[in-house]
């Protein structure tokens, strides 16, 4: 028993010590995955002149794919939500999709105590809810008002999508989608309903719809005059 | 800690083999992904290093929790807590070690069981 | 001292640290009661996100660091009066520090995860510093109260005390830093925000000093020497008037950048321009200034409720400040009206709850258990008999 209980001692100890020396690294691990990585920049271009005012499709698809209530109290998760704008002088209205705009320099990340808020590799920016304390200093910095405190227990999470009371969270790209090669839930449903004003994609590829559409048209980011240079790019603004 | 669970899974196996051990419902079970003695062992640090690259890389590798509940919920409950026979709480009782994975996680498998809406 | 005296002063002494223990417990209830059921049972919410605990919190740790003026002048500026002073400054840092951070830590929505905050660092984030700040505040004015109050360490106390002096003010600044560094929101990303967090703890700090000096005198049935209480109480006038100017000068270069904030903040806001201009600037500035100035007024027990009000004001102004601030819509779109179902565009409302006041409590039971023991058991007293005031 006892050169048994050491053997599992050894192995146990010698797979733990090839995963301190190649974290991530792991022959088995690259199989099973590849990392996200730093030749892509995803982002979205929103086209403000094909979101109709009133459809929330979007909001609803994302509350669906990531099991958020739905509730618009003020304590509520939001991560995606409808802006119905109005320009002041000429009264013009304006309709879109709010959310986390995946900054290249997002403050969240910059204040985080504890480093749990983060930027992957390719660019999508996320809260390890794993690290988080929830001191909510990243709301307080993050220009956008994108993301939202979990302040009461959660229940039945969707099993890609782990959430719990007391974290900090956004949209999160639905990297967990993202991952399998897919589009966001927001993007898709807007296509479905026929309006397409999301376009989701690959900023760092010259030839992909986003990148080839982003340099054709005029677009802007939103707060551009802070600097942060998001992911999400807005037309007809 | 870890020598210590080792201790005890070791003990109750081997020397104190008439101690209640956990009657655990392992669920749909079949082939773990590693030996089994070496996750009864491993499969917290495991799990650690798996959130951690799966978070920051997006690396979805084999010691996913999601593919732990996957095939160890129970079939009674749909779930691997909520009784002292379920899988990880059966076992995380017995060692006495806190178990707040599934305060944040789902307990349920992706396959069925899955309710819309969430809270 | 006689027999009858030294036991009433006993029983009064067990009747205080149980009064403070009471507060103490009320605040812990409090605070497992909002980790049990998360933060819906607070008024805080998805556009005011920090509430009564920061404010409680918040008034703590920048008195902490302003208490420690009274040792400052002393040590780094070699005053007697104050020198006598400083170990009762010191204690009184260190209680208002705790208080505070006990305050900060159990309102996060992790309260049982703060050890992450050691583990895991990160070195562009201003709260991370403060960790730093913090605990080494902690830790240097310990030193410095044991060079005080141990006779063969006496010589270090001067430097010791230029080491506290120069870390608490690199300590406010970080504080101020918190809001300085928000640039999107209108109420904060102002670099005056350090220096303006600076100086309200000077007053903040010795508006506290006063009112425990004030407690042990009178326990004690001590006369404070009357050149010192006019030393204390212009001190105390001063900082009170530079609060001021830099409050005035915070919100008139704000409102050259945003108007429609300060329009809702200093005038059309309800509760906020109400507890600014009757809370901070009545209440908490003009009245005291009244009380410590004006002829034939002055005395210690004036200075000692002016010093009451300045601690009421700071209350006020920290409300304002960051319960306001927060409340005002973000500028997310200049140019347009927006709405939405996430309070873009609309006043953010807020209504503290019981249990985040009681939080905010039971911190200020923390400082005032450690004061009360403190000078209890350790002779933290302030005595003039051997130091002329007019140094």
């Amino acid at each position: 028993m006892n050169s048994g209980r050491r053997q599992f001692i050894g192995r146990g100890g010698a797979m733990l010590a090839g995963l301190a020396i190649a974290p991530g690294m792991l022959l088995y691990d690259l199989a099973h995955g590849r990392p996200a990585s730093g030749a892509v920049r995803w982002g979205m271009l929103i086209d403000t002149s094909r979101c109709e005012s009133g459809c929330d499709d979007c909001v609803k698809a994302c509350n669906k794919e990531n099991g958020l209530s739905g509730g618009t109290g003020p304590a509520d998760v939001q991560w995606i939500r409808k802006l119905e704008l109005k320009d002041s002088r000429t009264g013009r209205g304006v309709s879109l999709p709010m959310m986390c705009q995946h900054c290249e320099e997002p403050p969240c990340v910059d204040v985080c105590p504890t480093a749990a808020s983060f930027k992957r590799a390719d660019g999508i920016v996320l809260v390890d809810r794993h690290l988080c304390i929830g001191c909510r200093y990243c709301m307080m910095a993050c220009p956008y008002k994108a993301r939202s405190f979990v302040h009461e227990p959660v229940h039945d999470q969707k099993p890609d999508v782990p959430r719990g009371k007391g974290t900090v969270e956004s949209c999160t790209l639905c990297v967990q989608r993202v991952d399998r090669g897919e589009t966001t839930a927001c993007a898709e449903a807007c296509a479905k309903a026929g309006h397409k004003a999301i376009l989701f994609g690959n900023l760092n590829d010259p030839g992909s719809e986003i990148s080839r559409r982003i340099k054709a048209v005029a677009s802007t980011q939103i707060r551009a005059d802070l600097g942060l240079n998001p992911g999400l790019h807005y037309e007809g603004l | 800690m870890k020598l210590i669970l080792a201790l005890v899974f070791l003990a109750s196996g081997v020397a104190f083999a008439d101690v209640s051990v956990p009657q655990l419902d392992i669920g749909k079970g079949g082939h773990c992904v590693d030996d089994p003695k070496f996750m009864r062992l491993n499969h917290g640090d495991l799990l650690k290093h798996q959130r951690t690259i799966t978070v920051h890389q997006g690396i979805r590798g084999k010691y996913s929790l999601a593919a732990c509940v996957d095939c160890h919920a129970s079939r009674k409950n749909n779930s691997v807590i909520g009784t002292d026979r379920n899988f990880c709480q059966g076992c995380h009782v017995y060692a006495a070690v806190k178990l707040d994975c599934f305060e944040c996680h789902s307990s349920r498998p992706t396959t069925v069981g899955m309710t819309e809406g969430g809270k | 001292m006689d027999l009858l005296q030294a036991r009433r002063d006993t029983r009064i002494f067990y009747l205080l640290v149980g009064l403070g223990a009471l507060v103490v417990a009320a605040g812990l209830v409090a605070a497992h009661y909002m980790e049990e059921y998360g933060h819906i049972v607070t008024g805080m919410n998805n556009q005011i996100v920090w509430g009564m605990p920061h404010v409680f919190a918040i008034f703590m740790i920048v008195a902490a660091s302003g208490v420690l003026n009274v040792a400052s002048i002393g040590s780094v500026f070699g005053k007697p009066p104050y020198k006598t002073r400083a170990p009762l400054s010191g204690l009184l840092s260190i209680a208002l520090l705790a208080g505070g951070l006990s305050v900060l830590m159990l309102d996060l929505g992790r309260p049982e995860r703060i050890i992450v905050a050691a583990t895991h660092f990160n070195p562009t984030s201003v709260f991370a510093w403060n960790v730093f700040l913090y605990s080494g505040l902690f830790a240097f004015v310990g030193i410095y109260l044991w060079t005080m109050m141990e006779k063969r360490m006496n010589p270090w106390s001067r430097p010791a005390g230029l080491l506290v002096f120069v870390w608490r003010i690199i300590l406010t600044t970080g504080t101020g830093m918190i809001f300085a560094l928000l640039v999107a929101r209108q109420a904060y990303g102002t670099a005056i925000l350090p220096p303006m967090f600076i100086v309200m703890s000077f007053a903040w700090g010795l508006a506290v000093f006063y009112i425990v000096q004030a407690a042990m005198y009178g326990w004690n049935e001590m006369e404070l020497n009357p050149a010192i209480l006019k030393r204390l109480k212009n001190l105390l006038g001063l900082f009170i008037l530079s609060v001021i100017y830099l409050v005035a000068v915070y919100h008139v270069t704000n409102f050259a950048r945003h108007a429609a904030f300060e329009r809702f903040i200093l005038a059309e806001g309800g509760i906020y321009p109400m507890l600014f201009w009757g809370g901070y600037v009545f209440l908490g500035s003009v009245l005291p200034l009244f009380l410590i100035y004006f002829p034939r007024l002055g005395g210690k027990h004036h200075v000692l409720v002016a010093s009451m009000l300045v601690i009421s004001g700071s209350f006020c102004l920290l409300y304002v400040l960051i319960i306001g601030g927060q409340a005002f819509p973000l500028s997310i779109f200049p140019g347009y009206e927006a709405r939405s179902s996430f309070g873009d565009g609309q006043i953010g409302s807020y209504a503290p709850s019981l249990p985040e006041i009681l939080l905010g409590c039971g911190g200020l039971g923390v400082s005032f258990l450690i004061t009360t023991i403190g000078v209890r058991a350790l002779n933290f007293m302030p005595r003039d008999e051997n130091t002329q005031a007019g140094d």
